[in-house]
C-alpha cells in the first residue's frame, strides 16, 4: 500500500503496535453483547406486528400469562406516555414520544416487525410459545412504502397530526413530510445563465442496513431498590441510559450501563430497541432478563438507511469551471420522522468551491422501519447524485474527471454552501495523488472501466471524559468512555504513549461503564479518536505536572524548576540544583507518600473537529452476458490529518469503500406489494464476500488539523461517501451505459446494455 | 420431537411411514427449516446409520453414490472429480466450506428446491435415484422426482438409498455453472448442467442438458441435447443450443431476478458450460 505520511516526528503515534483488544478478540474470549450470563436469568422475545400499517384494537394477555415459565410481560401500557417535544441531543434533536412508540407500538403499528409486547420466561422454547399465545386484534390500514408515493395527494398518511416544518405558509393539513430544509448561496439562476453547458438528472437509492454481524442484544438487572444494571452492545451507554431513564422514568443516576465490546454498528447502535424492554421486564420479573434480536429482527425492525430520490442540476462553463448548482433529495425517515436529510443536502456539493448553490430536501416518513444513523449519514446518497453529474459533465467537455474537479475542488477558505468556511482541508492534495497513482494510469482490459469520485464528511466532537491512572508500579489505566468500534483503544493508549515518553504496552485501556467516568456522548460523527484523544493527551499532561509536582515536593524546590524531557523528570537547570532525574515509575513508586494517587483526568467538550475528503478509484469489468459487474481494482485515497495507528486508518477506508461497494451494486430492501420485506437475511440482502473484492488499496494524506494536539481529523465516515458515484462512473465506461439507480444490480444491468445494443 | 438413526432401511422405511418424519441426512437444510420454524416434525430419521448411503462404490458400470454422501467426500474420491468433474463442482457450490462438510447430494435433491446446485448435475450425467420404501426397491431418473417446489414423486415411507451414475464415455466430459449476483455463499439465480460425448472425430454422439432455478423444477432439456447430437459443437449448434435452453424456461419474477434476466442469462450459461463440457470431453 502506497503511504503519505511525512517523515515520523513521534515515537509512537505513526507506528502500528499490536491493538490491546486483540488478543481476546482472536481467541473468542472478548465478551459481546450475547455472551454475558447471570444466575437466573431470563429470556426476553419480542412479539412484532405482520402487517406494515394497522391499528392495534387491543392486546389480550392473559393467556400468555398464565402459561407456566412465563414470568413477565409488558406492552406500550406499561410505559409512560411521552410528550411530542424536540430535545436537543448530540448531533441533532430527538423526540422522546417517537422513540417510546418506536421501542414498543402504541395504538398503531407503522411497519411490519414493529414490536408490539415482550415476554421474558424461563427459556426460549416458553418465550416463543407465549407469544403465540399473546392476541393482538389488528385493524388493517392502508400502507405506503416509496418515498414518493408516500408525497403524493391521497397517500395513507401514518401520523395524523404532522405537519410539515419549514414550509411557508405553513400547511393546515397533515401529510407525510416531516420537514423541509434548504440551503443557499448566491444566486442559481444567474449562475445557470452563465452556463455553457448544463446537466439535469434524477437519481434513486435504495434503503440498506449497516449490516453489522452482532446482532442487537442485552442483559438487564433491575433491583427492588430501584437500581438497575444494563450489559449492552452499543455505541455509546451514556446515551442508551438518558434514552432508558426517560423511556421508563427512572433516575439516570440508578442506571449503569456498560457496554460489551461491539461487533459492528456503523451508527446503527445509537439508539435503543430491546433495552428499555429488557429492563423493564427485568424490573416486573424481579429476575435478570437477557434478550437477542435474531438476524430477521434486525432486518425488520433496526434503522437501515435511508433510500431516496436525489435531483441535481449543475451549470458549467466550458473550460470546467462550474457555476451553478442546485439539488432537491428526498429521503425516507422509516415509521417516525429523522431521515439524514438535513446532512445530506449539507454535504450534496461540500467538495466545490461553489458561488451559486441552492439544495432543497423533504424528509419524508413511510411504513419501513425508522431510520438509523450509517455512516455519514445522508452524506452518500447525495454525493452519488452530484458526483454523476460531475462524472457526465467530465464526459461531456471531453475533460480528465479528476482535472475538472481540480479546477473547483474546495480548498482553506471556501464557504461551503451550508454556512462556515473551511480551514486547512486536503481534498486538493487527495486528487492530485489520485492523479499520480498508478492505478490511474494502469491499463484496462476488454469491458473494464474506471470511475473517480470525491467525498466529503463534517465529522464531530463533543462531550468526552477520559481518566488516566499511574499505577504503583510505573504501568497506566486508561478509561475511555466512547465505546471502542475501529482501534480508538490503540490509538489513545498510543497517544498517552507519546505524551509520557513510556512504552505503549504499558498502557491498558478499558472502556468504563456510565457510573464509573463522567459524561461521553457515543461514538459517531468519526468522533472518538478526535475527542477521547484530545481527553487523553489533557490527562496525560495532568500526570506530568502531577509528576513534577511530586518531584519538587522531593527535591524541595519550586514547581516551575522541575521540568520533563525525554521522559525524564529533571531540575530545569543548575539554579535548580542537583537532583538524580526521575523516570515516571519513580514517581509512581512514592506517589502514596507524596500525596496520593496520581490520576490525570479530563472531562471535556471537544472543539475544533476538522472535514475529511476522500477520493476514491474503482475499476470494474462487466459481463455483457449476465449484466454481473465485478469490482477488479479499487483505491480508496483521504486526507486523515494525522493517522494516529495507520492500519486502523487503512481498515476504516478500506471498510467504508466495501460498504459503498454493496450499496452500488447488490445492497437493496426489497418489499412485497403487501408492503412486508422480502429479503430479510444475509442470503438475500447481499453484503459483498471477500471473494467479491479485490485488495482496497488506501493512501493515507495527512494536512493535519491545527485544533488537534497530532491534528487528527475523523476518518470513519468518510470512506463510505464517494464509492457509489465511483463504481458508477466505472461501469459508465465498462458497460457504455449510464446508470442512475441503485442497485446496479445484475438483471438491471443486463436490461440496460441490451436495450443500448451493448450486450 | 424424536431423533432416530437406524442402521438397516427397513427400521428407516418403518419409521418413516409415520405421521410427521422426516430424513435427515447432512441437515443443512432441515434443521435450518426447524430453527425458522418452518418445518416441525415430530420424527428425525438420520439415514447416516446405513452404511449404502455413506459409501461412494466404483464398478465397470459406473459409480454408485450414497444419498447422504456430502460435496467434500465427493471431492476427495480419487476418481470422480475426473470422471465427472461437473458434478463434483456442483455439489461443491452449495453452501460454505463447513457446510460442504455435511450436505448431501440427497439433501439436495429432497429438499426440493428447483435452485439446488448439485441436481442439474446429476440429472445431466444421467443419474438415476435408488429408492426404498415399504413396498421395495424401485429406481427413478433424478428428473422425475422433483415436481414442484417442496414436493417429491417419493411416497411415504420411502427415501433415496444412492444414486447410480453411468460410466463415463470415452470422450465424455460434463460441467455445471450457476448464475449468483455474488461469487458464492448465495443461490442459484440460473444453474446448467451439461454432459456430453464425442467420437473420435469429435462428433457429439450424446449430450444432456439440465437447467435449475428456472422453471418450478430443474428441467431436462431435451431440445438443448438434440441440438448438439451429429454436430461439432460449433457456433451454429451452439447457437441453436442457446435458443432450446431459453425456450425450456418457464421461470418466476422474484427478488433474485426477472423472468426476462432468468431466460437471458440461461441462454448465455448454457452455451458456457457446454463449451467447458466440450473442452473436458476433448481432453479424454
Amino acid at each position: 500500500m502506497q503511504e503519505r505520511v511525512k517523515k515520523p516526528q513521534f515515537d509512537v503515534v505513526g507506528t502500528r503496535p499490536i491493538r490491546p483488544d486483540g488478543v481476546d478478540k482472536v481467541t473468542g474470549r472478548a465478551k459481546y453483547g450475547a455472551d454475558l450470563k447471570m444466575a437466573g436469568q431470563l429470556v426476553g422475545k419480542v412479539l412484532r406486528s405482520p402487517h406494515a400499517h394497522a391499528r392495534i384494537k387491543s392486546i389480550d394477555t392473559s393467556k400468555a400469562a398464565a402459561m407456566p415459565g412465563v414470568k413477565a410481560i409488558v406492552t406500550a401500557g406499561d410505559f409512560p406516555k411521552q410528550a411530542s417535544e424536540f430535545v436537543p441531543a448530540g448531533e441533532g434533536v430527538v423526540n422522546y414520544r417517537d422513540i417510546s412508540n418506536n421501542v414498543i407500538a402504541r395504538d398503531k403499528v407503522l411497519y411490519e416487525g414493529h414490536a408490539v409486547a415482550a415476554v421474558a420466561a424461563l427459556n426460549e422454547k416458553t418465550a416463543i410459545a407465549a407469544l403465540d399465545a399473546i392476541k393482538v386484534e389488528y385493524e388493517v390500514l392502508p400502507h405506503v412504502i416509496d418515498e414518493i408515493e408516500a408525497i403524493k395527494p391521497g397517500a395513507p398518511i401514518l401520523h395524523d397530526d404532522m405537519i410539515t416544518i419549514g414550509m411557508t405558509p405553513p400547511p393546515t393539513k397533515a401529510s407525510n413530510i416531516a420537514k423541509r430544509v434548504e440551503f443557499n448561496l448566491g444566486d442559481t439562476a444567474k449562475g445557470f445563465a452563465e452556463a455553457d453547458l448544463i446537466v439535469e438528472r434524477e437519481f434513486k437509492t435504495k434503503a440498506v442496513h449497516q449490516g453489522y454481524i452482532e446482532p442487537h442484544a442485552c442483559l438487564a438487572s433491575s433491583s427492588e431498590d430501584g437500581s438497575a444494571e444494563l450489559w449492552v452492545t452499543t455505541q455509546g451507554h451514556w446515551v442508551v441510559r438518558a434514552y432508558c431513564a426517560k423511556l421508563l422514568n427512572w433516575d439516570i443516576g440508578k442506571i449503569r450501563v456498560t457496554s460489551s465490546e461491539i461487533g459492528g454498528g456503523f451508527g446503527g447502535k445509537t439508539v435503543v430497541y430491546l433495552e428499555p424492554l429488557a429492563l423493564l421486564l427485568s424490573k416486573k420479573s424481579r429476575r435478570p432478563v437477557k434478550m437477542v434480536m435474531s438476524r430477521e429482527e434486525v432486518f425488520k425492525a433496526s434503522g437501515p438507511t435511508s433510500g431516496g430520490t436525489v435531483k441535481v442540476k449543475m451549470g458549467v462553463k466550458k473550460d470546467g469551471r462550474i457555476t451553478a448548482a442546485e439539488g432537491e433529495i428526498t429521503l425516507q425517515a422509516g415509521a417516525f420522522q429523522g431521515s439524514p436529510v438535513q446532512p445530506a443536502c449539507m454535504c450534496a456539493f461540500a467538495n466545490y468551491d461553489l458561488e451559486n448553490v441552492k439544495v432543497t430536501g423533504y424528509d419524508v416518513v413511510s411504513n419501513r422501519p425508522k431510520v438509523a444513523a450509517y455512516r455519514a449519514p445522508g452524506g452518500p446518497i447525495s454525493t452519488y447524485g452530484v458526483e454523476s453529474v460531475v462524472d457526465e459533465i467530465a464526459e461531456k467537455l471531453g475533460m480528465c474527471p479528476i482535472e475538472l474537479r481540480l479546477k473547483n475542488a474546495a480548498k482553506e477558505g471556501t464557504r461551503a454552501a451550508y454556512g462556515p468556511k473551511f480551514g486547512p482541508v486536503g481534498l486538493v492534495e487527495c486528487l492530485e495523488a489520485a492523479k499520480d497513482s498508478d492505478h490511474w494510469k494502469a491499463p484496462l482490459g476488454p469491458n473494464q472501466g474506471r470511475g473517480v469520485a470525491a467525498g466529503f464528511w463534517f465529522n464531530i466532537g463533543g462531550e468526552t471524559t477520559v481518566s488516566l491512572q499511574l499505577n504503583e508500579d510505573g504501568t497506566l489505566t486508561l478509561m475511555a468512555g466512547t465505546p471502542d468500534i475501529g482501534g480508538l483503544r490503540a490509538s489513545l493508549c498510543m497517544m498517552a504513549a507519546e505524551e509520557l515518553k513510556v512504552d505503549v504496552s504499558k498502557i491498558r485501556p478499558i472502556i468504563a461503564d456510565t457510573s464509573s467516568l463522567g459524561y461521553n456522548f457515543l461514538t459517531g460523527g468519526s468522533r472518538s479518536t478526535f475527542s477521547s484523544g484530545m481527553a487523553t493527551v489533557e490527562a496525560a499532561r495532568s500526570i506530568v505536572k502531577q509528576a513534577c509536582g511530586r518531584a519538587a515536593k522531593l527535591w524541595d524546590i519550586p514547581e516551575e524548576a522541575v521540568t520533563f524531557e525525554d521522559g525524564m523528570i529533571r531540575p530545569a537547570g543548575e539554579n535548580a540544583g542537583k537532583h538524580k532525574p526521575m523516570h515516571l515509575s519513580d514517581i509512581a513508586k512514592v506517589a502514596g507518600k507524596t500525596g496520593g494517587a496520581i490520576v490525570g483526568y479530563a472531562a471535556i467538550s471537544a472543539q475544533g473537529a476538522a472535514p475529511s475528503f476522500g477520493v476514491h478509484i474503482a475499476d470494474t469489468e462487466v459481463d455483457p452476458g449476465t449484466g454481473k459487474v465485478t469490482v477488479t481494482r479499487y483505491t480508496a485515497i483521504q486526507d486523515a490529518g494525522k493517522a494516529i495507528h495507520p492500519a486502523y486508518v487503512e481498515g476504516q477506508y478500506q471498510g467504508g469503500a466495501v460498504q459503498g461497494i454493496g450499496w452500488a451494486l447488490n445492497e437493496e430492501y426489497i418489499y412485497g406489494a403487501d408492503g412486508k420485506l422480502q429479503n430479510a437475511g444475509f442470503l438475500d440482502y447481499r453484503i459483498p464476500v471477500a471473494s467479491d473484492l479485490p485488495m482496497i488499496d488506501t493512501v493515507i494524506i495527512e494536512v493535519p488539523n491545527p485544533r488537534h494536539p497530532y491534528g487528527v481529523r475523523g476518518i470513519g465516515e468518510t470512506p463510505i461517501v464517494p464509492p457509489m458515484a465511483a463504481i458508477g462512473a466505472s461501469v459508465r465506461r465498462s458497460s457504455g451505459v449510464r446508470f442512475f439507480e441503485l442497485p446496479m444490480s445484475p438483471p438491471k444491468v443486463l436490461k440496460a446494455m441490451k436495450a443500448a445494443g451493448k450486450a | 420431537m424424536r431423533y432416530e438413526k437406524p442402521t438397516t432401511v427397513e427400521a428407516a422405511t418403518a419409521l418413516l411411514a409415520g405421521q410427521g418424519a422426516r430424513v435427515l441426512a447432512g441437515g443443512t437444510d432441515l434443521l435450518v427449516q426447524m430453527k425458522a420454524r418452518v418445518l416441525n416434525p415430530d420424527v428425525v430419521v438420520d439415514i447416516k446409520g446405513i452404511e449404502a448411503t455413506r459409501e461412494i462404490t466404483k464398478d465397470a458400470s459406473g459409480y454408485t453414490i450414497g444419498a447422504a454422501v456430502t460435496g467434500a467426500e465427493l471431492k476427495e474420491h480419487p476418481t470422480l472429480s475426473k470422471d465427472w468433474p461437473g458434478l463434483v463442482e456442483a455439489a461443491n457450490l452449495i453452501g460454505s466450506t463447513q457446510v460442504q462438510g455435511r450436505a448431501s447430494l440427497g439433501g439436495n435433491l429432497c429438499n426440493g428446491s428447483p435452485a439446488a446446485d448439485s441436481v442439474p448435475g446429476l440429472i445431466a450425467a444421467g443419474a438415476v435415484a435408488t429408492i426404498v420404501g415399504p413396498k421395495g426397491t424401485r429406481t427413478l431418473p433424478v428428473e422425475d422426482i422433483m415436481l414442484a417446489p417442496r414436493k417429491l414423486a417419493l411416497t411415504a415411507g420411502e427415501f433415496i438409498v444412492s444414486f447410480k451414475i453411468p460410466a463415463r464415455p470415452k470422450h465424455g466430459g460434463d460441467a455445471y455453472l450457476r448464475f449468483i449476483p455474488r461469487t458464492e455463499m448465495d443461490i442459484a439465480v440460473v444453474g446448467c448442467g451439461v454432459a456430453l460425448a464425442l467420437d473420435d472425430s469429435g462428433t457429439c454422439t450424446a449430450a444432456r442438458v439440465s437447467l435449475g432455478a428456472v422453471a418450478a423444477r430443474p428441467l431436462l432439456v431435451e431440445d438443448a441435447g438434440k441440438a448438439l447430437v451429429g454436430t461439432k459443437v460449433d457456433d451454429a449448434a451452439l447457437a441453436k443450443l442457446e435458443a432450446a435452453a431459453r425456450a425450456a424456461c418457464k421461470p418466476i419474477d422474484d427478488k433474485r431476478g426477472t423472468v426476462e434476466f432468468r431466460v437471458d442469462v440461461a441462454g448465455t450459461l448454457t452455451v458456457r458450460t457446454a463449451k467447458i463440457a466440450l473442452e473436458r470431453a476433448r481432453k479424454v
